[in-house]
């Protein structure tokens, strides 16, 4: 079976999966910071190197994300969306709604049972309503992005936050903090003004079932929680950190299915230009 | 002689003034508001009494209006005015041909259609979003490790500004930092980010229709970039004063001698105090 990679350029963080057949050989995750095209690079070494293979090894590269244009080495570019119907299709293929929740984009998307895109939303204009969000309102408590999950967890009642705007936030959070509100609640609070966000522009899209919730802010358990009281049926998690490299995973699916393609018609270095039926942006 | 005294506390920075009789300002400070919002406004106060050289037991201030957000902090107010009130009411009393008024703070800009004795016949303000603010610009100034004060010299430097495509203040810091990564210049990014802020204050401006005179104020009026892309854009000039920043303050400290002069002023402020 050829090893393929997908490599997911995202706002915040750049994932790689590598896979060989249905096994995750092989991943890596990385701050994309302000040159996405480096990022990509160190992280599929990270990931190569945590497979124990070498570059040699990689029959198809396939890149995602907003910053998939500057991946240099990919052979194919596909929208995240494209991406994501894939990964999240490849963990549950009942999934017909998913919602990413990233640190810097929040995209709501309806498929059909072959991963094709039927209608989407997407916010990326506005940090409310982002991992962004969550993010500074840990900073402005003096708690660091990795600390937003436990700090939450501890927390019983959740204080309310407009999250009308990320920066005027910080006036509200103080305002909260000087009052003797516990930073877990407002932690909370926080949490779940997002959800409210995602929520509505899932709706947007019509939700149908099975809905299958990924991106890295879904590694809170009280952000999954407070989701599943406002959507019919139940929920798909990805277990663990993969919630956060589902796109990555399909980016790697779909390099997959380039492969079989190409053997098909027996090219093997078609190359780029077989966008056919990729959706590629 | 009688002394009027306005204080406008604000997002960011509070600021009091304090005028005669004749209307003229003769106290003028300005300080951070900090997490102490009464503090901030008794120290503004206190500096512009200091400056204007008045000692309050021999001829003291007869009527102090609060404004701006922080305007029911103001403990030692006898009333309370909104910002809009007041800028609209200082803009006029400045520039009496003022009919829109574009003030920008730290944290909002509103857009504010006055009649022709100062009254507001219609506004209109950003309290949802930090784009199209100060913040916008001081997430600028942040990014680049610039001081306030030198973001506009830095962009008039430039003749070809960068396109700035991002629309929140959160995400601005991270598009800049990329465009410099890609070599492009400060200045060029920073007009773009000027130009940015400028088409969302017109947006605002168009709403409640933009009528000349215009007249620019807020601390952001200090910002000579803003000027001039503002000028450039609405393609005639805004009128501007050196004491811009303190416009609400102004127009608090009008409404204030208006109290003194209609006698409605109370004879000793203890008994209004709350």
């Amino acid at each position: 079976m050829t090893i393929t990679a997908g490599i997911d350029v995202g706002g915040a963080y750049t994932k790689v999966v590598l896979l060989d057949g249905e096994q995750i050989i092989g991943r890596a995750i990385l701050r994309t910071g302000y040159k996405p095209g480096i990022a990509a690079q160190e992280c599929l070494v990270t990931a190569l190197a945590d497979a124990g293979i070498s570059r040699d090894n990689l029959g198809y590269v396939v890149a995602t994300g907003f910053g998939r244009f500057q991946v240099a080495f990919s052979q194919l570019n596909v929208t995240e969306l494209t991406a994501a119907a894939w990964g999240a299709h490849a963990l549950f293929p009942g999934t017909r709604t998913i919602l990413d929740v990233g640190g810097h984009a929040v995209k709501a998307s309806r498929i059909d049972e072959s991963s094709q895109v039927k209608s989407f939303r997407l916010n990326e204009k506005c940090a409310a309503g982002t991992g962004a969000f969550l993010e500074k309102t840990a900073r402005y408590m003096g708690f660091g992005a990795d600390q937003i999950g436990a700090l939450a967890a501890t927390s019983s009642i959740a204080v309310p936050i407009s999250g009308v705007c990320t920066v005027f936030a910080e006036a509200e959070v103080i305002n909260h903090l000087s009052q003797g509100i516990a930073a877990a609640d407002i932690m909370n609070g926080a949490i779940i003004s997002l959800v409210g966000k995602s929520v509505q522009l899932m709706k947007r899209v019509k939700i149908e079932p099975e809905v299958t919730l990924i991106g890295g802010i879904m590694r809170f358990p009280t952000m999954v929680t407070a989701i599943r009281g406002t959507v019919p049926g139940d929920l798909n998690v990805p277990e663990g950190d993969l919630v956060q490299f589902v796109a990555a995973l399909g980016a790697s699916k779909l390099a997959q299915r380039q492969v079989h393609r190409l053997a098909e018609q027996g090219t093997p270095e078609a190359g780029r230009a077989d966008l056919v039926g990729a959706r590629a942006s | 002689m009688a002394y009027a005294a306005g204080v406008d506390v604000g997002s960011t920075q509070t600021k009091a003034v304090i005028i005669d009789e004749d209307l003229q300002i003769v106290g003028r400070a300005l300080v951070s508001t900090g997490s102490n919002v009464t503090i901030a406004a008794q120290t503004a106060y206190e500096m512009a009494l200091k400056q204007g050289n008045i000692h309050e037991e021999e001829e003291g201030v007869d009527f102090i209006v609060g404004t701006g957000y922080g305007r029911y902090k103001v403990t030692f107010g006898d009333a309370q005015t909104t910002e809009i009130s007041c800028h609209g009411r200082g803009a006029v009393h400045m520039f009496p041909g003022t009919r829109t008024v574009v003030d920008m703070g730290g944290q909002d800009t509103k857009a504010i259609k006055v009649s022709p004795t100062g009254e507001i016949l219609d506004f209109f303000m950003n309290d949802k979003c930090a784009a199209g603010t100060g913040r916008f610009l001081g997430a600028a100034a942040m990014a680049l490790d610039l001081p306030l004060d030198q973001l506009g010299p830095t962009a008039l430097l430039s003749t070809r500004p960068v396109k700035i495509t991002t629309t929140c203040t959160v995400f601005a810091d991270g598009e800049i930092l990329s465009l410099i990564g890609k070599g492009k210049k400060v200045e060029d990014v920073l007009l773009g980010v000027h130009h940015s802020v400028v088409s969302r204050s017109i947006g605002l401006l168009s709403r409640v229709g933009i009528e000349r005179e215009v007249t620019f104020t807020g601390g952001v009026a200090c910002n000579v970039g803003m000027v001039s892309v503002l000028n450039q854009e609405l393609g005639f000039e805004v009128n501007v004063s050196e004491d811009s920043h303190y416009m609400g303050a102004v127009g608090a400290a009008l409404f204030a001698m208006d109290r003194i002069v209609a006698g409605r002023s109370p004879a000793r402020r203890s008994e209004v105090r709350v």
